[in-house]
C-alpha cells in the first residue's frame, strides 16, 4: 500500500508547543503543504510573530526571521523589494496584526506587497495569557476585560478582513476556519491560492483564519469549536472578500 | 577623481550608491529630506530600489528584512525618525544585521527645532532601544567626511555585521561644499550564504538559515549578549579615530568637540594662538568606539590645567569626557543646543574663563 498521508517535507519532525486542541498546528500544516505542492521551499522566507507562534521557524523547513510585535508586513516588504525572486509569507496573530502592527498591514496591503499573510483570528492575546484583544468579542471575558468585553469602552471588534478589502489595491483576501474537515479543505485551498497569487506576482495576499484559544477562553478542545462556530462565525463570516480584477 | 560641489544631504545619498548600496528606505523628515528627494530620482538610474515607508518604524524593520536576506541597505533620518526607529534597531543589533543609518540631528526633545543639534548622542551612543547594544557611531565634520564616512560605513557594517550610525547635524546635511567620490570602486561584500535567509535555492543548501532574537534559555541569551559584547570590544581596539588640533603645543586646556562644533572650535583655537593663548583639541570622529586613551593621555600634558568639551547639547559627551579623564584634570562643559551654533567669540570667552579659574 502507498503511503497516503505524511509530514510535508516543509515541516520539521519537531513537536509543536501549541496547546492541545488549539488549531495553530492545523493551520501550520497547511502552509506546509502547500509549499510543497508548489515546490517553493527553496526560495521561500517564512515570517514569524511575536505571540503563540513565535517559534514557527523551528516547525518550518525553509528560510525564517523572526519579527517584532506587529512588523513582520514591514519585514516581508523589505524582503521582497530587494529579493522580489523571493517568495515571502507572514504568519501573524489577530493582537499581532490588528492592535500593535495594523499601520504595518494596511500600508503593506494598500501599496500592493507581492508577499502572503496568514492571519489567525483566535479573538485573544494567546501568547501573553489571555489579554484582550481587538478581535475579542462583545462581552467575551479576558484578563484585562475581566467583566465582558465593554464595546461602549473599547470598540467593537475589528473585522480585518472587512477593512483590508475596502482598499482599493487589487489583492485576495479570504477568511476561513479550520473548526471541521470541510473547512480544513476550503482553508487549504484559500492558503494555496494565495501563495500562487504571489507567485504570479499578482497582488497581496490574505487568508485570515478563524481559529481557536482552548486555553485561554477556559474551554475544553470541543466547546472551543461549538463556540468558534456559533460566536465567532456569526460575526466574522467567512468567504471570499476580495478578489483581484 | 574630480570635485563637485554637493549639499551634505545630497553627497550623502551619492556615497551610499558609490559604496554599493543600492537600497534605500526612508520617510521625510527636516533637515535630511533631501537625501530622499535625491535617492529618488538617482536610485532609478542606477538600478536601484527606494521605497518611502509609512513611517519610521516600518522603516526599521524593511531595513531589518532586507538586510536579513543578505542585501546592502541604509536609511537616512533625523532625531524624531531615530527615536522611532530605536525599537527595531535594537532588533537589528541582536539580529547581527549589517545596516547603515544616518542620524542628521535637529534639536530636541520632542518635537524641538529643525535647526542642527549635537542632542542625540546619548542616543546613538548608548541605547534608544532596549537591551545590550550598541552602534558604531561616526561622526563627520564636512561634507567630504560625510561621504568617506558613509562608504566606510558599509564596510564596517559589514565587517561586524552590526548597524553603523553616522551622527551628522543639520548643518552639515543642508551645508555645501566641494567633494569627491573615490575613483576606485568598493570592496564587495562577504558572502552571507552562512546567516542570510536569501532562500535555500540561491546557496544550493538544504539547511534553512533563520535570523531571530529571541533566545527564552536564560544562558543562550548570556552567550549571545556576551558575543555581541566581544564584538563591541573589538571595536573599541580596532575602530577608534579621531583628529588632534595643536596638541604639539604648551595647550593650557584641551578641548573636545566633535561634528560641526569642532570646525567653530578650531577657528576659535587659531585665533587664540595669534593672541598667545595655546588651546589644544582633540576631535573624536568615532563616538563609539570612543577615543578614551588618547583623550585621557592629552589630558595628562603638564600645561593643561583644563579639559571642556564643547558640544551642541545639553553636556551629553562631557559624560564620557569626564569617565576617560578619571579625574586627572577639571572638566567643564559649554553648549547650546537651541539650534544655534555657538560662535568662536563665545568659545574663546568661555574658554579663557576655564583657563582661569584654574589659573588661581
Ligand atoms: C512591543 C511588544 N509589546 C508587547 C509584547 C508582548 N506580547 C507578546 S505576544 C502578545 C500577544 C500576541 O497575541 P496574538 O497576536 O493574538 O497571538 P496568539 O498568541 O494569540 O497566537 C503580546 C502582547 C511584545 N512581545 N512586544
Ligand atoms: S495559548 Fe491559545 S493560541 Fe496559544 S497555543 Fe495555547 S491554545 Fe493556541
Amino acid at each position: 500500500m502507498g503511503v497516503k498521508f505524511k509530514r510535508p517535507e516543509a515541516l520539521t519532525e519537531n513537536h509543536t508547543h501549541y496547546c492541545p486542541g488549539c488549531t495553530h498546528g492545523i493551520i501550520q500544516r497547511l502552509v506546509g503543504e502547500t509549499i510543497d505542492e508548489l515546490g517553493i521551499r527553496g526560495k521561500t522566507v517564512g515570517i514569524a510573530p511575536v505571540g503563540c507562534a513565535v517559534l514557527s521557524y523551528n516547525y518550518f523547513t525553509c528560510d525564517f526571521q523572526e519579527a517584532a510585535h506587529g512588523r513582520a508586513p514591514a519585514m516581508a516588504t523589505g524582503i521582497k523589494r530587494v529579493r522580489p525572486d523571493l517568495i515571502v509569507f507572514t504568519y501573524q496573530g489577530d493582537g499581532d496584526l490588528a492592535s500593535i502592527g495594523m499601520g504595518e498591514i494596511v500600508h503593506a496591503a494598500n501599496r500592493g506587497e507581492k508577499f502572503t499573510t496568514i492571519f489567525v483570528n483566535n479573538a485573544v492575546y494567546g501568547m501573553t495569557g489571555g489579554q484582550m484583544a481587538p478581535t475579542t468579542m462583545p462581552g467575551q471575558r479576558t484578563t484585562t476585560s475581566p467583566f465582558g468585553r465593554d464595546t461602549s469602552d473599547t470598540g467593537m471588534p475589528l473585522r480585518v478582513a472587512e477593512l483590508l478589502s475596502s482598499l482599493a489595491t487589487p489583492g485576495y483576501i479570504t477568511r476561513q476556519t479550520v473548526i471541521s474537515p470541510k473547512h480544513i479543505r476550503k482553508a487549504k485551498k484559500a492558503i494555496k491560492k494565495a501563495f500562487e497569487y504571489q507567485i504570479e506576482k499578482k497582488c497581496f495576499s490574505l487568508v485570515e483564519v478563524v481559529s481557536t484559544c482552548p486555553t485561554n477562553w477556559g474551554m475544553t478542545p470541543v466547546d472551543a469549536l461549538k463556540w468558534t462556530e456559533e460566536t465567532l462565525l456569526a460575526y466574522y463570516k467567512l468567504g471570499d472578500y476580495k478578489l483581484p480584477e | 577623481m574630480t570635485k563637485v560641489l554637493m549639499k551634505g544631504n545630497e553627497a550623502i545619498g551619492e556615497a551610499a550608491i558609490r559604496a554599493g548600496c543600492l537600497n534605500y528606505f526612508a520617510y521625510p523628515i527636516t533637515p535630511q529630506s533631501e537625501v530622499a528627494e535625491y535617492l529618488s530620482k538617482r536610485m532609478p538610474e542606477v538600478g536601484g530600489m527606494f521605497l518611502q515607508a509609512e513611517s519610521e518604524v516600518a522603516v526599521a524593520y524593511m531595513l531589518f528584512g532586507a538586510s536579513g536576506c543578505g542585501e546592502m541597505v541604509f536609511t537616512t533620518s533625523s532625531s524624531p525618525g531615530i527615536s522611532l526607529m530605536s525599537e527595531g534597531i535594537s532588533y537589528i543589533a541582536s539580529g547581527q544585521l549589517p545596516v547603515v543609518f544616518v542620524n542628521i540631528i535637529r534639536g530636541g526633545p520632542g518635537l524641538g527645532g529643525i535647526l542642527p543639534s549635537q542632542g542625540d548622542y546619548f542616543q546613538a551612543t548608548k541605547g534608544g532601544g532596549h537591551g545590550d547594544y550598541r552602534l558604531l557611531v561616526m561622526a563627520p565634520a564636512s561634507v567630504q567626511e560625510s561621504v568617506d564616512m558613509v562608504m566606510e560605513a558599509f564596510v564596517l557594517a559589514e565587517k561586524y555585521r552590526n548597524p553603523v550610525m553616522i551622527l551628522g547635524d543639520g548643518l552639515i546635511g543642508q551645508m555645501m561644499e566641494p567633494v569627491e567620490f573615490p575613483d576606485t570602486p568598493p570592496p564587495p561584500p562577504p558572502n552571507k550564504d552562512e546567516w542570510a535567509t536569501n532562500g535555500m535555492d540561491t546557496r544550493k543548501s538544504n539547511t534553512h538559515n533563520i535570523v531571530k532574537t529571541l533566545f527564552l534559555d536564560p544562558e543562550v541569551l548570556n552567550n549571545h549578549n556576551l558575543k555581541l559584547k566581544a564584538k563591541y570590544d573589538r571595536m573599541k581596539k580596532e575602530e577608534v579615530k579621531f583628529v588632534s588640533y595643536n596638541t604639539e603645543s604648551d595647550y593650557k586646556a584641551l578641548i573636545v568637540s566633535y561634528g560641526t562644533m569642532s570646525r567653530v572650535c578650531l577657528t576659535a583655537i587659531d585665533i587664540m594662538k595669534e593672541e598667545g593663548l595655546e588651546i589644544g583639541m582633540i576631535r573624536p570622529q568615532t563616538l563609539f568606539p570612543f577615543p578614551e586613551t588618547a583623550i585621557y593621555k592629552a589630558a595628562l600634558k603638564d600645561s593643561c590645567k583644563v579639559v571642556v568639551s564643547i558640544e551642541m547639547s545639553m553636556g551629553q559627551m562631557v559624560e564620557d569626557v569626564e569617565r576617560c579623564i578619571k579625574g586627572v584634570k577639571p572638566v567643564q562643559w559649554y553648549g547650546k543646543c537651541g539650534g544655534e551654533v555657538p560662535s568662536p567669540e563665545e568659545i574663546i570667552a568661555v574658554t579663557k574663563e576655564f583657563v582661569k579659574e584654574q589659573s588661581i
